[in-house]
Formats: structure tokens, C-alpha cells, sequence
């Protein structure tokens, strides 16, 4: 295809080059690293809880980037060209200001906040946070043999259906035959060189499981506990759903009195007033006698709180209420939103401190970054330990 | 590009080619290859086809790439400096769009084989970057991945610091000049070595500066005198310094080489045979690559403005030029195939940005003040100065090694080399971390921190001590 000694064209097949992607994919490995290591940022952003049906957000990374020596970028000139009428003064445009609110945003093309967002998709971002967790001192109970829906892909026959054909292995017995006769290469294929993939149904056994969600909406809850509430229920209710397919959540509020209410209601629900924590505590036992019974079911109540309740004749008797709870349940989490750290003392956690079980999971929040902590000590699998053991 | 399409552009070719000749360009032989959108945005991001993997590539293709899928920006041309050069074309451009690129691409050829700053380059740079990927390859293989990306990382991230000038060096980098032991040893038989001669000969004093001048070629410096690393992680340093050299010449004449080109597959274009359609379409193509932007300046156009001054003047002197300065008109061809020849950004922008230029291009200063930017400077020489400061050692601080033997303990002695101008210590302080994992021991870095000098100091990957100097 020459035109001159001295310039040519060509076109050729460029449908096999894979470089950039190959590159791609790891540097989506090391976002991928770099999430992990900061869980503890990550699930406590605000963008995140509120990206209801956005399916990806974006998650700022200041450890994946290559440093180099370079001068602060602080107040620094640039330059510009304007269309011939130009003067001193004139605007070119506005940065959002560079507190929190503003962080998620890259301003244009202007220079500015230069550190690297990641586009991650929910889900991506949730299989990181869920790695490690479960439903701690699960048991088996009910006989409810569910099959899931997938199928697995493990054996390999002389019979099956053509669209699951196993291209790889019929060549190697054609080659293999052939070569038995003396023949080289491909061809003459027979229904003898067939070799065919089969499935098999994949069923597991599920253990029932209902986890009763608290929360305090009484009027010393504030915006600051509201969503560290919220952020904490999120990932849970996501977390079970993702995971276990036969878990069933209950939803309760309260404030001087408790109520069962639905997801949305949970979420979005703003009241106000005292504080009875004990009548929540209740309606979970009530529930709990009525619907499902510790026989068949495991069961795990969760329950935020400022702690602040309604005298020490209450906090007694939610003691009690805490341990009549922990006879029949598999965990009693406990989580105390304390913002920047502890205020007073005679909140709940301090009546608590004395449950002397390992079944009791207590956990104080007093930032953000506190919330992918809880998570993890709520949900890490645990065994039974063997009676007498020492904890 | 249908094969009729292919083949019109192929003979177009040839005439633009004749064209070039006819004009004066001196390019080398160039071949063309059409390629998928895909391809030429992984080109883009790794700068040279098949250079080594890495991370920062795969990111630079990611964003490349969502860029165009989002239709916001898109890469006409990429052109590899080499002998004979390479350029690549998008397989899915009008034909007009591709003749016009393959112009520009011979004026950028022409300006690689001419300008001055492009004689020690090496123009085999393609075969050599695949040999350099295949040898990163084949350390990933004996080492494992991770181990070398950890030296990738840390390489990558002083990349810039080579020497821009390195012919210019007054010795050999080579030469190993470190302080030797002070006296030779003695031995039972030192009288049989020195027998016939008086006395001993003498032995000259050891070399006490280590390096003698400070050395502005950091990678070189870490290549050849870091006392721990592994051979494969010099030839790690080596490569990295070899294609961040070969980049220099283009970052140092991104302006004039964007200028020359524009300026000449304008001129090219119009002397082609091109039917009415095709010149409207033509037109249209070559404002949009000149379209000024408000908040940087466009390199294809304040480039080729500044040509085309510089040709005017020469050819229509003033009568002061004709009676100062001796021009006796009609020299203007003349006048800029010397400058593509001599000049770079810097000595281009100095003399030929003149006062008349900056107005009629309209160029100002601006800055953030209260998160509003604002324009605040539209005096010329400040304008044209602030452009020169920015393009002063590529932007990058200025950071020589001062010893490389300190405290008599092999500690590494970096100076900032301060010009007004602080460095962002957040990035300093992971960046010498990085210098530290290769030069394995103590690293200590020379800055000015609020006004004040002081010494940044890493003695191992995690603790950073801040001094000042004693």
C-alpha cells in the first residue's frame, strides 16, 4: 500500500490489542485497595446514605494518587485569553467553597482540589464492606431447606444439550482419537469426541433469622445521632439483604412509647418528646413471643440510642428487660451515639456495663468514622464458645 | 473510512507530501496507520505504543477514554518522534478531517528532525520502549508484580527530576567520585610493590564532596550510587530516565511545535485542490482547534499567532527595524524556519511575545480570591513573565542532590532550590518517603517552610522529622 518512499498508510486488525484495559482493571484493583483501606471514611459519608437510586457515587481517594515535589498550589496566577475586551476585574467564574459541602465536586475546568474520586457503584462498595461480615453465634434452626436459585457448573458428559457444549475438551478427544489413528490435527469429529458441561441444582441449607431494628426518635436525638442512626441501619438492612435471603427485619421506634413500623417509615420518621426505653425492649419481646418463636428462629435486636433516658428507675428495668432478652437471643447489640465522646455518665451504657455476657455486644459512636467499626463488631461471625470457657 | 475513502486519502497523501517539500518542511519519512477511537486513546495515555504497564497509564486511558465516550474531548492525531516517524490516525474521521491532520503531522515532524532541542534524542525510541516493557515484564517475573510496581511507584513519582540539558554536563555522570578510603592499606609486603623507588608514590586526597557539583539529575544520581538497591532496580531507574528524556524536547516546545504546525497545514490546505464543501468544512476544523479558551491558553493558537507576527515583521519591517536593526524586509520565511531551528518555549516566548501580541490576543492573569476567579493582571510584560515563570524547569520545583554521603553515613542531601515559590509539604513529605524506599537510607531534603529554612528529614517509610538546619 505505497503511495511515496517517503509516506505510507496503512489500516490494520487492532481488535486484539489489550493493553489499556489490562492497565485499567488494575488500577481499578488498587481503588479497589485503597476503599478498603479507608472503610472507615467511606461508610460514613453522607453521599452515600442519601444516593437513593443513584447507582454510583463517587468516593474521594487521597492515597491513590503519585505524589511528586511540586509547589502549593495556594494563591497562584493564571493565565488566560479573553475574546479582545477583557479588563481587570472581570469574573471568570465561582469555586464552591472548599468546606465539606463543596467536596464532592470538581470545579470545571478551573484548577483547583485535586485529589482523586473514584466512580464506584454501590454495590462494588458494599461487597467491600460486607467482605467480612456475618450473623454472629448463628445455629441452624427450622428445617427450612431453601434452594437457591443458582446451579453449579461441575461435571462433564458424554450427553447434554448442544448450547452447553464444551468446546475445548470435544477438540482434545478429537485430537486424541485422531492421533490413536495415526492422523494429525482437527477433523472427522463423531458424537463419540462430544463432551458436554452439566449442572448441578446448588442447595444450602439456611438458617431462619430476624433482627429487630431500634431506634430512639425522641427529642434529645440530634441531627448528629439522627444520622449516625440512619447511616448504621443503612448498611445493616443492606448488609442483611445482600447476604442472607431468609433474614426478616422488624422495625421499631420509640421515644416514650415504642411503635412497629415499616422500612420507610423507619427511615424517615422524625419525632420528638421523653424517652422510655424500656417500652421498646418490650414490644421486641412481645414480637418476639409472638411471631417468632426461639425454637425456630435465631434472633438479633439492635438498638441506638443517646443513651439519655428517663431516670434510673427506667434504666433498671431495662436492665432486666436487656437480660430477659439475652436468654432467648442470639446477640443484644447495643450502640450509644455520644458525639464527640462521652458527656454524661449515667446513660445506658453505664447501666449495661454491668452484662457480664458475651452475647451483648455494647458499642459508643462518637464520629463517622466509628460506624464501619460497629458494623464490624455487631456482625463478626462468631462461634459458641464451649461452656466454661473463659472469655 | 470506507476502502474508497482510504485510497482517496492515500493519493491526497502523496500531494500533501509534495506540498510539505515544496514549502520548505524538511520532515522524515512518515508512515501513517488508521486505528480504532480505543487504540489511539491508550496511545495517548502511555504517550509512546506499547510502552511498559502501569497503573498511571491505566488511569490516564481511563480518563482519556470517558472523556470521548462522553463526547467532550478527542485526540485527532498522535505522532511518535522517530526515524522515520510514526503518526496515528482515527480510522472513524471524514477524509478531510484526516488530510488535514496528516499536514500538521509532517509540520511536526519537520520541527522533531529540526529544532535544535531534539538532536539528542533517540529517534529508535519505539523499539526501545517495547525492549524496555519486555524487560519490566520479565522483572515482574522474577520478582512478582507487586515488587516491582513498589519501585515503579517510587520512580514514577521523581520522574521529572533529570537533567533537561544533559549534554551539557561538564563530566561523565559515571564517574565515580565517592570518597574512597583515606590511606591504602599497609601490608607485610608493600616494600617488594614500591622496590626501586624511594618512597611511596603519593596517594592523592580523597574527594571530600560527594557529588563535587550538586547534581540536578536525581534519577541518574539514585540509578548509579544508591548503595542497596538491586541491578534490576537501577535498570528499573535507567528506563524511566531513558523515556522521561526522550519526553523532555516535546514538553519544552509544546507551544512552538502546536504554533508550526497549525501554521502550516493552514497554508497547506488552502494550496490543495479542495472542492467548495470540503474548505467550508475545512474552516470549520480549523477554527475549533484554534478556539481560545478563557481560563489557559490554547498552544495551537497563541503558537501560531506568534509565527505569523514574526513572519510579518521580517517581511515588512518598520522603518526604525530597517534603520536600528538592519531588516531589509521580505526575510520573514527565513527569519521563522531559523527560529523552529534554535528556539524553545522560553527563548520563543521572550523574544517574540511582544507587547502588540499579548493585546491583540487578549491575554490577562487570573486567581481565586474569595471563590470567585477573577482576572487581575493584563499588564503585558507581567503577563508574558508569569507564562515564563511557569514553564521554568517544566513548572516543577528545582531540586539538586547536595551530597550523597551525609554525615559520613550514606544519607541522601536534597536541596529545594528556592525561587519564591513553596512546595506543597503534604506531597513532599510522601514523595521523599518514595526517595527513601530507594535510596534506603536516611533522606533529608532542604526547603523554605513559612519563610523560614528548614530540612525535611525521612529516615525510614514511616516517621518524618521537620528541622530547621543547624
Amino acid at each position: 500500500m505505497k503511495t511515496s518512499p517517503s509516506i505510507t498508510l496503512t489500516q490494520n486488525d487492532w481488535s486484539l490489542h489489550r493493553k489499556g484495559p489490562i492497565d485499567q482493571a488494575r488500577h481499578n484493583e488498587k481503588v479497589k485497595e485503597a476503599i478498603r483501606g479507608n472503610l472507615d471514611q467511606i461508610v460514613g459519608e453522607e453521599a452515600i446514605i442519601t444516593s437513593d437510586g443513584k447507582k454510583v457515587v463517587k468516593v474521594p481517594i487521597r492515597s491513590l494518587d503519585l505524589p511528586r515535589f511540586r509547589f502549593d498550589r495556594g494563591r497562584k496566577d493564571h493565565v488566560g485569553q479573553g475574546e479582545g475586551d477583557s479588563k481587570v476585574g472581570d469574573v471568570l467564574g465561582h469555586e464552591a467553597s472548599s468546606q465539606e459541602a463543596g467536596r464532592g465536586k470538581q470545579a470545571g475546568e478551573l484548577p483547583g482540589v485535586d485529589y482523586y474520586e473514584a466512580d464506584v457503584t454501590i454495590d462494588e462498595l458494599a461487597a467491600l464492606v460486607f467482605e467480612d461480615l456475618g450473623l454472629p453465634f448463628l445455629q441452624p434452626k427450622g428445617r427450612a431447606l431453601v434452594p437457591a436459585d443458582d446451579v453449579r457448573f461441575n461435571e462433564v458428559r458424554r450427553q447434554g444439550i448442544m448450547s452447553n457444549l464444551d468446546k475445548r475438551r470435544t477438540i482434545r478427544e478429537n485430537l486424541a482419537r485422531n492421533a490413536r489413528a495415526g492422523v494429525r490435527g482437527f477433523g472427522a469429529l463423531t458424537t463419540d469426541d462430544l463432551r458436554f458441561k452439566t449442572w448441578e441444582p446448588h442447595v444450602k441449607e439456611e438458617c431462619n433469622a430476624v433482627v429487630i431494628a431500634m431506634r430512639d426518635v425522641s427529642g434529645s436525638m440530634g441531627e448528629f445521632e439522627k444520622y449516625i442512626t440512619r447511616s448504621f441501619y443503612y448498611w445493616m438492612v443492606r448488609f442483611l439483604r445482600t447476604r442472607y435471603s431468609q433474614v426478616e427485619i422488624v422495625f421499631i421506634t420509640h421515644h416514650t412509647e415504642a411503635r412497629e413500623v415499616d422500612e420507610d417509615g423507619f427511615f424517615n420518621l422524625g419525632e420528638s418528646g421523653g424517652t422510655k426505653v424500656s417500652s421498646a425492649y418490650l414490644l421486641a419481646l412481645e414480637i418476639l413471643a409472638d411471631r417468632y418463636p426461639a425454637a425456630e428462629w435465631n434472633s438479633y435486636p439492635f438498638h441506638f440510642s443517646d443513651g439519655d433516658n428517663w431516670g434510673e428507675v427506667d434504666n433498671a428495668r431495662c436492665l432486666d428487660l436487656v437480660n430477659s432478652l439475652l436468654e432467648r437471643c442470639n446477640v443484644f447489640g447495643y450502640g450509644e451515639i455520644q458525639e464527640g465522646g462521652r458527656r454524661s455518665l449515667s446513660t445506658l451504657m453505664s447501666t449495661f456495663s454491668t452484662i457480664d455476657d458475651p452475647h451483648f455486644i455494647g458499642v459508643t459512636i462518637a464520629d463517622k468514622e466509628d460506624v464501619y467499626p460497629a458494623l464490624k463488631q455487631f456482625f463478626s461471625t462468631r462461634e459458641e464458645l464451649p461452656a466454661g470457657a473463659v472469655r | 473510512m470506507t476502502p474508497d475513502e482510504v485510497r482517496d486519502l492515500e493519493s491526497s497523501m502523496a500531494e500533501i507530501w509534495a506540498l510539505a517539500q515544496k514549502v520548505g518542511l524538511d520532515p522524515y519519512p512518515t508512515h501513517f496507520e488508521l486505528v480504532p477511537a480505543s487504540i489511539m486513546y491508550e496511545f495517548g495515555a502511555y504517550g509512546i505504543p506499547g510502552r511498559f504497564s502501569h497503573w498511571t497509564h491505566g488511569r490516564a486511558y481511563q480518563q482519556i477514554k470517558t472523556m470521548y465516550d462522553y463526547g467532550l474531548s478527542k485526540i485527532y492525531e498522535l505522532v511518535i518522534n522517530t526515524n522515520p516517524a510514526y503518526a496515528f490516525l482515527l480510522e472513524n474521521n471524514t477524509v478531510l478531517q484526516n488530510k488535514l491532520v496528516a499536514a500538521h503531522v509532517l509540520a511536526h515532524v519537520d520541527f522533531f528532525k529540526n529544532n535544535a532541542y531534539f538532536q539528542h534524542t533517540n529517534r529508535g525510541m519505539l523499539e526501545a520502549t517495547s525492549v524496555n516493557a519486555e524487560r519490566l515484564r520479565q522483572y515482574e517475573f522474577e520478582h512478582g508484580r507487586d515488587e516491582v510496581e513498589r519501585v515503579l511507584d517510587a520512580v514514577l513519582s521523581i520522574q521529572e527530576h533529570v537533567d533537561a540539558n544533559p549534554t551539557l554536563r561538564a563530566r561523565p555522570a559515571s564517574d565515580d567520585v565517592r570518597p574512597r578510603a583515606r590511606e591504602p592499606r599497609e601490608g607485610p609486603f608493600d616494600d617488594l610493590v614500591y622496590i626501586g623507588s624511594n618512597r611511596r608514590p603519593e596517594v592523592p586526597a580523597p574527594e571530600r564532596k560527594f557529588p563535587p557539583e550538586p547534581e540536578k539529575d536525581l534519577l541518574l544520581f539514585i540509578a548509579e550510587h544508591a548503595p542497596d538497591l538491586e541491578p534490576w532496580e537501577r535498570d528499573i531507574v535507567h528506563i524511566v530516565r531513558s523515556e522521561q528524556i526522550y519526553f523532555l524536547p516535546q514538553m519544552q516546545t509544546k507551544v512552538m511545535n502546536e504554533g508550526w504546525a497549525s501554521f502550516w497545514h493552514a497554508r497547506i490546505m488552502r494550496e490543495m485542490d479542495l472542492p467548495q464543501d470540503d474548505y467550508v468544512e475545512f474552516a470549520r476544523l480549523h477554527s475549533g482547534v484554534l478556539a481560545a479558551s478563557r481560563r489557559s491558553i490554547n498552544p495551537y493558537y497563541v503558537g501560531m499567532k506568534i509565527f505569523e507576527d514574526i513572519e510579518r515583521r521580517w517581511d515588512q519591517p518598520t522603518d526604525e527595524d530597517r534603520a536600528r536593526l538592519g531588516r531589509l524586509g521580505g526575510e520573514g520565511r527565513a527569519k521563522i524556519f531559523e527560529v523552529r531551528e534554535l528556539d524553545n518555549d522560553q527563548s520563543f516566548l521572550r523574544n517574540y511575545l511582544t507587547k502588540d501580541l499579548v493585546e491583540e490576543l487578549d491575554l490577562y492573569l487570573y486567581r481565586l480570591e474569595d471563590e470567585t476567579w477573577v482576572i487581575v493582571e493584563k499588564d503585558w510584560e507581567v503577563v508574558r513573565d508569569t507564562i515564563l515563570t511557569s514553564l521554568t524547569n517544566f513548572g516543577q520545583p528545582y531540586i539538586v542532590v547536595e551530597d550523597g554521603d551525609h554525615h559520613r553515613n550514606r544519607g541522601l542531601r536534597l536541596k529545594h532550590c528556592f525561587e519564591g515559590q513553596e512546595l506543597d509539604l503534604g506531597y513532599a513529605d510522601k514523595t521523599l518517603r518514595h526517595v527513601q524506599r530507594l535510596w534506603g537510607r536516611s533522606v533529608h531534603l532542604e526547603t523554605v517552610i513559612d519563610g523560614r529554612p528548614m530540612t525535611l528529614v525521612v529516615d525510614d517509610e514511616r516517621s518524618l522529622t521537620v528541622m530547621t538546619p543547624r
